[in-house]
């Protein structure tokens, strides 16, 4: 019927498109409430999760109250414990990794959505998106293997005879430490800075670029000043995915940040990392508080996690309303 | 249709298959633990097997800390450890739990040090000062008294230990603590320690592929994966004063030499035991088996197996590069294992 709408008397066809209607709204019920529930199912996960790890850090949790965030020491052997240098080690790689991450890949993504031949373009693009699926452990082996022994014999004296006076670039060169960690960290989020801004600049409609074009602003202007504060918000979301994934990564820290609960000013210094911590510890933490403890550094890092992405949203918000006119509506 | 009946006639092969195995008297025994002897106990599990098809240990390798945190939990029926369990764990076993040692292991000297030629010696104060971080110079006079004739450096030691909680850690934590006061007071012996000065590792493989990446480095690494992997190392000074380079003679001898000392628990350390040939950073590692089991026939079982791995099972021991029990104590193991009741 429906495909020789002009056969169907009118009254056929009132019928028939309140049938329609019918059908649908019953869809539409059920699709709503099937979606409803994958979101109310992320909710619940999530909940389940910061629920057992409340409960399972209850004994570190009476033990330490507040000091455990302002606490140096990880002694297994005498029962003390602290979370200070597993943040600072944390923050501090992933900073690196977003400092080093985000020109390169917003830089790579403009240069492929706006500027780059088509072709040229999807064949980076894949490359990209094939360094994303690379497993950690292969960036852990490749840093220990190829990074480290570079690391310690050219970029780190480099950096001492340049930036010496830095506080950041002092003491002795061992190959792995925060740097270390915090470049391989950058290589394994830079692929998601890139992939998101891609699409998001290309995104951007043709109106925009063409506007600007003819208002007698070069490529480079329309691309610069037009389309990429346009796309402002999508990168900005890459950068959250980039941070997320730094914050969390495991196995490719542990093998090049030195695995020293350290806190020192120095980024050739070695650290460690809040996962790089329950990665090697959880399996053999023999005793009642030593587990909480680290159950209460899984609970430190869902909280580090969450301060982080809500104070980059808002920053974004600060600078979205700041800059307001530039953006389209 | 089709598909249900199929299903039904496999649900009817099941419940006869499953009823001829409890005639057989299938046996299911579920371990976890210690990882370091998981290649000695996966042969011995599977050439007991063979031996007695009705028997089937399932044995995971989830590190000597899972393995006593689900034996407390009773979801297995045994357990296995790089460390003995210490006083308070055993407390809250619902019914007591035995210790047996099955093997040996020793945490070697590695070091990457170009220009020296040979096996370096350490003695106790060496090590110790190094780890503590206060011997930090390669011709350093605790380091160079031991070696005379050999032309150190004056390069600095960069220290590297285990970052992953492992027996190995326990061990070499554990000999430091008897040969160093102040070790003992301010580290102590564990699977993780605080240690005070150095870099992190994961694994054996981690540590030595930092030792290799790191001149003037000095770490421990299990006798087992450096003969594997052609890892050279140092001797070290025991109690008698000799410098003893591990190997499986040497590591047995530790134990032999510690034999006498044994409680009846079992639950002892032989790190730096007396004797000339004994190589002084060793330790057993312990099956651990509740005193009391409900269903008799995995008690039956779990008693053959033990009594079969400590005799004819130490046969495979070499083969893996693991230390053997010394005779003594076999012995004395086969006396405490009518306490499983």
């Amino acid at each position: 019927m429906a495909t020789t709408p002009n056969a169907a008397t009118p009254a056929d066809f009132s019928g028939n498109s309140r049938a329609l209607l019918r059908r649908w709204t019953g869809a539409d019920e059920i699709a709503h409430f099937i979606t409803f529930l994958a979101a109310a199912t992320l909710l619940l996960i999530t909940s389940l999760l910061v629920y057992q790890l409340w409960v399972l850090s209850a004994e570190a949790r009476h033990k330490f109250g507040w000091t455990f965030f302002i606490t140096k020491t990880w002694d297994p052997v005498a029962g003390d414990f602290g979370a200070l240098p597993f943040i600072y080690g944390t923050i501090v790689t992933s900073a690196v990794a977003l400092v080093i991450a985000v020109p390169l890949g917003v830089g790579a993504a403009i240069f492929l959505a706006e500027l780059a031949p088509p072709k040229l373009s999807s064949s980076l693009t894949f490359v990209s998106d094939l360094l994303a699926a690379v497993p950690s452990v292969i960036y852990g082996l490749l840093g220990v293997f190829l990074l480290v022994p570079v690391m310690r014999t050219s970029i780190q004296p480099g950096l001492k005879a340049v930036f010496g006076f830095l506080p950041l670039f002092q003491g002795p060169s061992y190959g792995i430490g925060f740097l270390t960690a915090g470049i391989v960290l950058a290589i394994m989020v830079v692929p998601f800075v890139l992939s998101v801004s891609r699409e998001v600049l290309l995104a951007v409609p043709r109106d925009q670029r063409e506007a600007a074009l003819a208002l007698g602003a070069t490529k480079w202007e329309s691309t610069w000043k037009v389309v990429v504060p346009a796309a402002r918000i999508g990168i900005f979301g890459s950068v959250f995915l980039a941070l997320a994934r730094a914050l969390g990564e495991t196995m490719a820290v542990t093998m090049v940040i030195g695995n020293n609960p350290k806190i020192a000013a120095s980024l050739f210094s070695p650290g460690y990392s809040i996962a790089a911590v329950l990665a090697n510890e959880f399996s053999e933490a023999t005793g009642n508080l030593y587990l909480s403890a680290l159950i209460e550094l899984g609970l430190v890092l869902f909280l580090l996690t969450f301060v982080l992405n809500g104070m980059a949203r808002l920053l974004i918000l600060a600078t979205t309303a700041r800059g307001s006119g530039v953006l389209p509506t | 249709m089709r598909i249900a009946k199929l299903m039904g006639l496999v649900a009817v092969l099941l419940a006869i298959a499953s009823t001829l195995a409890l005639a057989e008297g299938q046996v299911l025994l579920n371990a976890a633990g210690a990882t370091f002897p998981y290649p000695i106990y996966s042969k011995w599990f599977d050439v007991y097997h063979t031996a007695h098809s009705n028997v089937q240990i399932n044995y995971q390798s989830i590190g000597s800390g899972g393995g006593i945190r689900q034996l407390l939990d009773k979801t297995v029926d045994f357990g296995a450890s790089d460390g003995p369990m210490n006083d308070d764990q055993l407390k809250q076993a619902s019914v007591p739990i035995l210790h047996f040692p099955t093997v040996l292991g020793a945490a070697i000297p590695s070091y990457n040090l170009s220009g020296v030629q040979g096996d370096l010696n350490f003695t106790p104060e060496a090590l110790s000062g190094i780890f503590l971080g206060k011997v930090t110079k390669w011709n350093d006079p605790a380091i160079a008294g031991a070696n005379p004739g050999m032309k150190l450096p004056g390069d600095d030691i960069v220290v590297v230990h285990r970052s992953d909680g492992s027996g190995t850690s326990y061990i070499w934590t554990d000999y430091l603590s008897k040969v160093s006061p102040e070790w003992l007071q301010k580290v102590g012996k564990g699977t993780s320690v605080n240690w005070p000065v150095g870099l992190g590792g994961k694994g054996n493989e981690g540590v030595s592929a930092l030792i290799q990446q790191t001149p003037g480095s000095l770490g421990y690494v299990e006798l087992i994966y450096a003969v594997q992997n052609k890892i050279p190392y140092g001797k070290v000074k025991n109690s008698s004063g000799a410098f003893v380079k591990a190997d499986l003679a040497s590591v047995s001898a530790a134990a032999a030499a510690a034999a006498k000392f044994i409680p009846d628990d079992f639950r002892v350390s032989i790190t730096n035991p007396e004797g000339k040939a004994a190589y002084p950073i060793a330790s057993f590692t312990w099956l651990l088996i509740p005193s009391k089991f409900s269903d008799a026939a995995k008690r039956d079982v779990v008693k053959d197996f033990l009594k079969w791995a400590l005799t004819d099972g130490q046969q495979y021991c070499e083969a893996l590069s693991y230390a053997k029990l010394p005779k003594e104590v076999v012995a004395k193991e086969m006396k405490a294992i009518a306490q499983i009741q």
